[in-house]
């Protein structure tokens, strides 16, 4: 069957030849990096036009099973010999679909805008990264095994065109290898194997081989990451990330054994993922490390003014096929990543996850732009696949934008700065603020309308008729207590000019305060007596009205004996009386005012107390 | 004070001109005058500042009894606390993700595997709705929160309302002086923040609430004889049953009360309308809860409402016919006959109906509160919780501290001042301080009783000592105005004579009584930061260095469980942590927390006491993936499933009698060393609890295999487990989980070695990959 295979490839080689004899590789070197768990191929081809068309084109050829899992390619210009990265110019890769080519094998074309002339050459670097090219093998182990794991590639390159020179080397990690397919010239250099060099060859040739290697770095797979970056034009870019973790490693069977695990973490437990490195922005603040149950509180976090480093370990140690799920978040300051831009608002930020060599299969980026954002658009470094959703967030009245972007297979090399632009009003800013404030506005006019309204149903039921006596009865009882508290007042006013009469000598004055004072007492007699008449008038009143009309002939009977007495007092001025004989004189009156003016401010204590 | 003052001296001398100077020569003179004055013309506000004052210490009430319960939202982070919140706040996730309808018809098959439970017609739905409601309201305003902080902050908001209706219900039954007090004691009372701490997310925390705004509206019918009052107090009793089973004590206190009235003549026809109108319409509405269902007519616990309200009928219509009948010798005769027939039917419905069937006898609950002793015999497993336990002497020293002294002399007040109100409380405060003897978590309903009535002992008493003190000030005041007289009836010196001395008195009675009471909130503040603030789902300790250790195990291994095992795994532990293995490790449970089937608890009280491979039979029958045990010896957490484990056997013992506790014991002694008994050594959780763990050292200078909870080493440490294998133990050993293995295939082969999937992986690929699989499979082969 397999001879079948290859005569049907010959045949196939054979005819596509033609259409594509204008072009060879002269040298290829390829660097293989299985260090980590995306596979990276860097290869430098020595790409020559033989033929005499301009061509505008370069085809890259991947086995399907291998394109299914390419995640990450780009082909550059290395012009400068060096390691001029600067100069190099990336050019576009496309898919394509060309004629007459085996069907088992997914093209890539680079597009070369300038062309190739008869004879030139050009040097181009491809980098292919590959999520999931590492197979565990065996699938299964228990706690105590090591872990191992196989890649199949192949030794000579792929390619529809004729290759003179190439190789290959592959860098593994500094671990035991298992095995690896030994072919003619292959060389073994500490933890590298080289193949090649190898010399003309056709198109399509192929020479699968396969590494059998020790690989203990955490497979850690994020199944589905949900990035929520959320724009705040108060001064904050807020950025959520759920993950959906699984170990894709050898699958862990038998016993979990805690006590080997402590005992001997790197022997019972070698391939578990014990933590995981986040590499945030520089000032990135209120960092939290949750789940749906709750906090996770084995986290670490280093912040330098370069980056901020979170080390985050997961609830349990992750053996081969465990599962986790867990939430990070993070603050950042907005004028790091928003920019004002031709009248636009331009937020640029990464796109990919911040922690260390993690593979995310379905990466869901969603960007909640301010609500009142218009005129979005995305420009993304590669292509992802764009919709629009609705948010509602705090205050939010037709709900926040939010750009969703996603892209499979996304490995570190997709953590490439992307851009949304909109136009947002600063004014909209205060929307919210004062939709609160507006609020509590409306709360607390709606208090003071309440207090203020009458909103009995029954206008003439009796509990009402009652309720409003006793209101009224209580005003008019409120309106005599402060004619009584100005009575008073009035009283401590002769008190006062009969001390300064005894100080000065100023006979006049006090005569002229005392008629004021009487002159006032009258006024205030008068006033109180419609207040009177209503409260006798009223039912309600019934209890107060004896104490009321007690305070009033109380307070009538001190203000006759303080007349009384400010008019001894005058007099025996007027006779030049001495102080002592005054004294004696008024002794009497005083203490009966005195006792009068306490059962007054009793009675009025009492009123008070209703 | 001067420049308040003064306006108002100038209106009034504004008649004549020429006294305005010779008040402004004599500014001496008219300081005197001032205070005089001054107190005069601010009276005209003392109402509004009284009331000003009045609301700005509620509002600090309010809100301070809202941030003392947020201790463990700031220690720990916004979590569930306990086992029972857990099911709650699945419910509400479930009542707010699915709707009201889905809620009430919700048969939940993750709990009481294979049984299930109709989540609907088996719980007090008020909690979850009231959180839901709150939720959807502020969804509704738009602020876009999770329903687990609503959850998280529900006990704390309703503690705030309860404050709030503690100052109404003091104001009812005394003065709003005492109704402030209320408020504040209550508000950090720590009998009551035990069950209201945020994140405490249980019924109690709105019930508490809910029973005292029943009682208060209640009062308050019963005071103004109005309707609405009693319709409102039937929407309170509504609200408390839809939330809370301890309703009981309000229909049976109710009654008790009303009853009490009658006896010492206090019946009237405000009596009888607050009682007939909220008993009928709560009756009805209790009705409406699938739980209650007609259990208001139909058990005995509630046979005492409905006798009162038969008793009440019979008192009015006496009334009423007394009223008609001028002879008082044939209203006696009336009356006896009356009554006799009375008694006599009620007494045959009962007996027919309790006979029949129809009446159900006392729950033994309702047995195990009147009599302590009950549950300890005949119910093992509402025993074996050990908030059922009868009160220590110093919990309630703990949670009430100085009410405890102060409640005797606010019962010394109200019988002095005896009205319907003050009789209430006095009832409520008695009955309810019995309940809090007989089991510890009824503390809780006493709290609100004991706090007002110590309001109204502290209220009074303060409000008395300031009197003394202020009559004084008063006389010294008009004293010293009138010194220039320097005249003093002789009678009047004596009277100020033994006055200095009974005010001085005041002021130091008044200071020891400020001193007691922030005594008091020094005490509340640290209980509730000390004792009642740690959620118990996540431990913390102190480290050698002084740090906190936080062992988050429980949660691990709940979301170990929810990740990594089957979506339809079931999980058997003993029923403590069923509630929590289903809302955070979302797996199907055999018992949880509801203990609703005693003998499913029993048949998992019997695998875990029977030897491995008997226990492997009960599990296959009930389907068992996972089997968790929680276990304290690394740590030395005390309260694990080997000190459980007597009441499983207990329990697990009085449906099987084939478990017999003295199995288990030797000499009556419970051990688990080399000296503990055989069955004890070998029985499932034994080996579940202790296996490898003779292998580890736990301690520096103590023998491997040393339990630190118990403190011994144990005695049987080559445990071998055969049907169960360890799946996962947490860092800490606190949670251990082990997998049933499935029974042994009977030929079982050598899996044969097979090249596994990639064959299909490289269709392309032809013979060339085949080679080289060729080549690599012999490398594997060899390696």
């Amino acid at each position: 069957m397999g001879f079948r295979f290859d005569l049907l490839l010959f045949v196939i080689t054979l005819l596509s030849v033609p259409v594509l004899s204008d072009l060879f590789l002269s040298k290829i070197d390829r660097r293989i990096d299985l260090t980590t768990q995306a596979v990276g191929i860097t290869a430098t081809l020595k790409v020559e036009n033989a033929g005499s068309d301009l061509v505008s084109e370069v085809l890259l050829a991947f086995p399907d099973d291998q394109a299914k899992h390419l995640a990450y390619l780009t082909a550059t210009n290395n012009e400068g010999k060096g390691k001029a990265k600067s100069s190099s110019v990336s050019f576009p890769v496309d898919v394509v679909r060309p004629k007459g080519m085996p069907p088992s094998l997914t093209f890539y074309s680079v597009s070369l805008p300038k062309g190739l002339g008869k004879g030139d050459s050009l040097t181009l670097d491809v980098l292919a990264v590959f999520a999931h090219a590492l197979q565990p093998f065996p699938e299964r182990i228990s706690q105590a095994d090591i872990q191992l794991v196989v890649f199949y590639e192949t030794a000579h390159y792929l390619s529809p065109y004729a290759v003179k020179v190439q190789s290959l080397s592959v860098k593994l990690p500094d671990a035991r290898i298992e095995s690896f397919s030994k072919i003619e010239n292959t060389k073994i250099h500490g933890s590298e194997i080289k193949y090649g060099p190898y010399e003309n060859l056709p198109p399509f040739s192929y020479s699968p081989i396969a590494v059998h290697f020790e690989a203990n770095q955490p497979f850690a797979i994020a199944q589905q990451l949900i990035r929520e970056i959320e724009i705040s034009h108060w001064g904050n870019v807020q950025v959520t990330e759920h993950y959906n973790l699984v170990h894709e490693g050898a699958q862990s069977k038998g016993e979990f054994s805690r006590l080997d695990y402590q005992a001997r973490p790197h022997v019972r437990g070698a391939s578990a993922i014990r933590h995981l490195v986040a590499k945030l922005p520089p000032r990135a603040h209120s960092i939290y490390y949750r789940d749906e149950i709750g906090n996770i509180s084995t986290s670490k976090l280093w912040g330098d003014p370069k980056k901020t480093e979170l080390v985050i370990e997961p609830r349990y140690p992750m053996f081969g096929g465990w599962r986790t799920a867990f939430t990070i978040g993070y603050g950042l300051p907005l004028q790091d990543f928003l920019f004002h831009l031709e009248g636009k608002r331009c937020l640029n930020i990464s796109f990919g996850s911040p922690i260390n060599e993690l593979v995310v299969d379905t990466l869901i980026v969603k960007v909640v732009l301010p609500e009142g954002s218009t005129d979005i658009s995305v420009s993304a470094p590669f292509p992802v696949k764009q919709g629009q959703e609705t948010k509602f967030s705090h205050l939010d009245v037709v709900g926040r934008p939010v750009i969703v972007l996603e892209k499979t297979n996304v490995v570190p090399e997709h953590n490439q700065h992307f851009q949304v632009y909109y136009k947002f009003s600063s004014l909209s800013m205060f929307r919210e603020p004062l939709m609160l404030i507006s609020g509590f506005f409306f709360l607390f006019v709606a208090c003071i309308i309440y207090m203020h309204a009458d909103l009995s149903i029954s206008k003439s039921s009796p509990s009402y008729l009652a309720k409003l006596q006793w209101d009224e009865v209580q005003a008019g009882v409120q309106q005599v207590r402060n004619i009584f508290d100005r009575c008073l007042t009035a009283h401590d006013k002769l008190e006062a000019s009969l001390r300064d009469l005894s100080r000065t000598g100023d006979v006049q004055a006090c005569k002229a305060s005392w008629k004021a004072v009487d002159n006032l007492l009258k006024d205030l007699s008068k006033d109180l007596k419609p207040l009177l008449v209503s409260l006798q008038s009223s039912p309600q009143a019934a209890q107060i009205l004896p104490k009321v009309e007690e305070l009033i002939a109380k307070e009538r009977e001190l203000q006759e004996k303080l007349m009384v007495k400010h008019s001894t007092v005058v007099d025996s001025y007027e006779k030049k009386l001495s102080g002592r004989e005054i004294e004696n004189r008024v002794a009497l009156q005083q203490q009966k005012i005195t006792a009068l003016r306490q059962e007054v401010d009793d009675l009025l204590d009492f009123i008070d107390e209703i | 004070m001067v420049g308040k003052a003064e306006p108002v001296n100038g209106s009034v001398k504004s008649g004549s001109n020429q006294s305005i100077p010779a008040a402004m020569q004599s500014p001496l003179k008219k300081s005197d005058l001032i205070p005089n004055l001054s107190l005069k013309t601010l009276k005209l506000k003392t109402k509004q500042q009284e009331l000003l004052i009045r609301v700005s210490i509620l509002c600090l009430v309010y809100v301070l009894a809202f941030i003392t319960r947020l201790f463990s939202v700031l220690r720990y982070e916004s979590m569930i606390h306990e086992f029972d919140p857990y099911f709650n706040y699945r419910t509400t996730l479930f009542l707010t993700e699915k709707g009201f309808y889905e809620f009430w018809n919700w048969f939940d098959s993750e709990s009481w595997y294979p049984l299930g439970r109709i989540i609907g017609g088996t719980l007090y739905p008020g909690l979850m709705v009231t959180a839901a409601i709150i939720y959807w309201l502020l969804r509704f305003l738009r602020f876009a929160i999770h329903i687990r902080e609503v959850c998280v902050l529900t006990a704390p908001f309703f503690a705030s309302n309860t404050t709030l209706v503690a100052y109404f219900f003091g104001k009812e039954v005394w003065d709003s002086g005492a109704g402030l007090v209320a408020a504040a004691l209550i508000a950090i009372c720590p009998g009551y923040i035990s069950r209201s701490v945020a994140g405490s997310y249980d019924n109690e925390g709105v019930a508490i609430f809910a029973l005292l705004l029943t009682f208060y509206l209640f009062v308050k019918a019963v005071n103004t004889g109005s309707l609405a009052w009693a319709l409102a107090s039937a929407f309170g009793y509504f609200y408390m049953v839809s939330a809370w089973g301890g309703y009981v004590f309000i229909i049976n206190l109710i009654p008790l009360y009303v009853l009490v009235l009658l006896i010492t003549g206090r019946y009237s026809m405000r009596l009888y309308v607050a009682y007939n109108s909220m008993y009928v319409l709560g009756m009805l509405l209790a009705m409406q809860i699938r739980f209650v269902g007609f259990q208001h007519v139909q058990s005995g616990e509630h046979m005492a409402a409905m006798g009162v309200f038969f008793l009440l009928q019979v008192f009015f219509f006496l009334d009423w016919v007394k009223h008609l009948l001028s002879d008082t010798k044939l209203f006696q005769a009336f009356l006896r006959i009356t009554v006799t027939t009375a008694i006599a039917v009620g007494a045959i419905a009962l007996g027919v109906g309790t006979a029949s069937g129809y009446i159900s006898p006392w729950t033994g609950r309702f047995y195990s509160l009147l009599d302590p002793t009950y549950a300890k015999d005949h119910i093992p497993i509402i025993a074996s919780v050990s908030e059922h336990q009868p009160t220590a002497w110093s919990s309630f020293m703990f949670d009430f501290h100085i009410l405890l002294f102060l409640f005797p002399a606010g019962l010394y007040f109200c019988f002095k001042r005896l009205s319907d109100a003050t009789i209430f409380i006095v009832m409520y405060g008695l009955t309810s301080i019995y309940f809090a003897g007989v089991m510890v978590r009824l503390i809780l309903v006493a709290t609100p009783a004991v706090c007002l009535i110590s309001a109204i002992a502290v209220s009074a008493t303060i409000k008395n000592l300031t009197l003394v003190a202020r009559a004084k000030n008063k006389v010294t005041q008009t004293g010293f105005v009138r010194g220039s007289s320097s005249l003093k009836g002789s009678s009047k010196a004596s009277l100020d004579q033994s006055q200095p001395f009974q005010r001085n008195g005041a002021i130091a009675l008044l200071l020891g009584a400020f001193y007691l009471l922030s005594k008091y909130a020094t005490h509340c503040t640290w209980v509730t930061s000390e004792a009642y603030s740690s959620p118990s789902i996540v431990l913390a300790a102190r480290g050698a260095h002084g740090n906190r250790v936080i062992f988050d195990d429980y949660r691990e291994a709940y979301f170990w469980l929810r990740k990594n095992t089957p979506p339809d795994a079931k999980v058997m532990s003993w029923w403590d942590y069923g509630y929590q293995i289903t809302a955070m490790g979302n797996r199907t449970v055999i018992v949880d927390n509801n203990t609703w089937n005693n003998t499913h608890i029993a048949t998992v009280g019997r695998a875990m006491s029977s030897y491995e491979n008997e226990a492997y039979e009960i599990m296959r029958s009930l389907d068992v993936d996972y089997v968790l045990v929680v276990f304290g010896g690394v740590t030395g957490y005390s309260s694990d499933d080997i000190n459980k484990f007597l009441w499983m056997v207990r329990i697990g013992g009085g449906v099987f009698p084939v478990i017999k506790e003295p199995d288990y014991l030797v000499n009556g002694e419970y051990r688990v060393d080399k000296g503990a008994a055989p069955k004890m050594l070998n029985c499932l959780m034994y080996k579940l609890s202790y296996y490898r763990f003779g292998e580890l050292t736990t301690e520096y200078g103590k023998p491997p295999g040393y339990d630190r909870a118990r403190g011994v080493e144990i005695g049987n440490k080559d445990i071998k487990l055969e049907y169960l294998e360890e799946a996962f133990t947490t860092s800490n050993w606190i949670v251990r989980i082990y997998k049933v293995k499935p029974p042994n295939n009977r030929w079982e082969r050598c899996s044969i070695f097979t090249l596994g999937p990639h064959c299909a992986a490289l269709p392309f690929s032809g013979n060339v990959s085949w080679l080289g699989r060729i080549n690599f499979s012999t490398n594997a082969g060899i390696g």
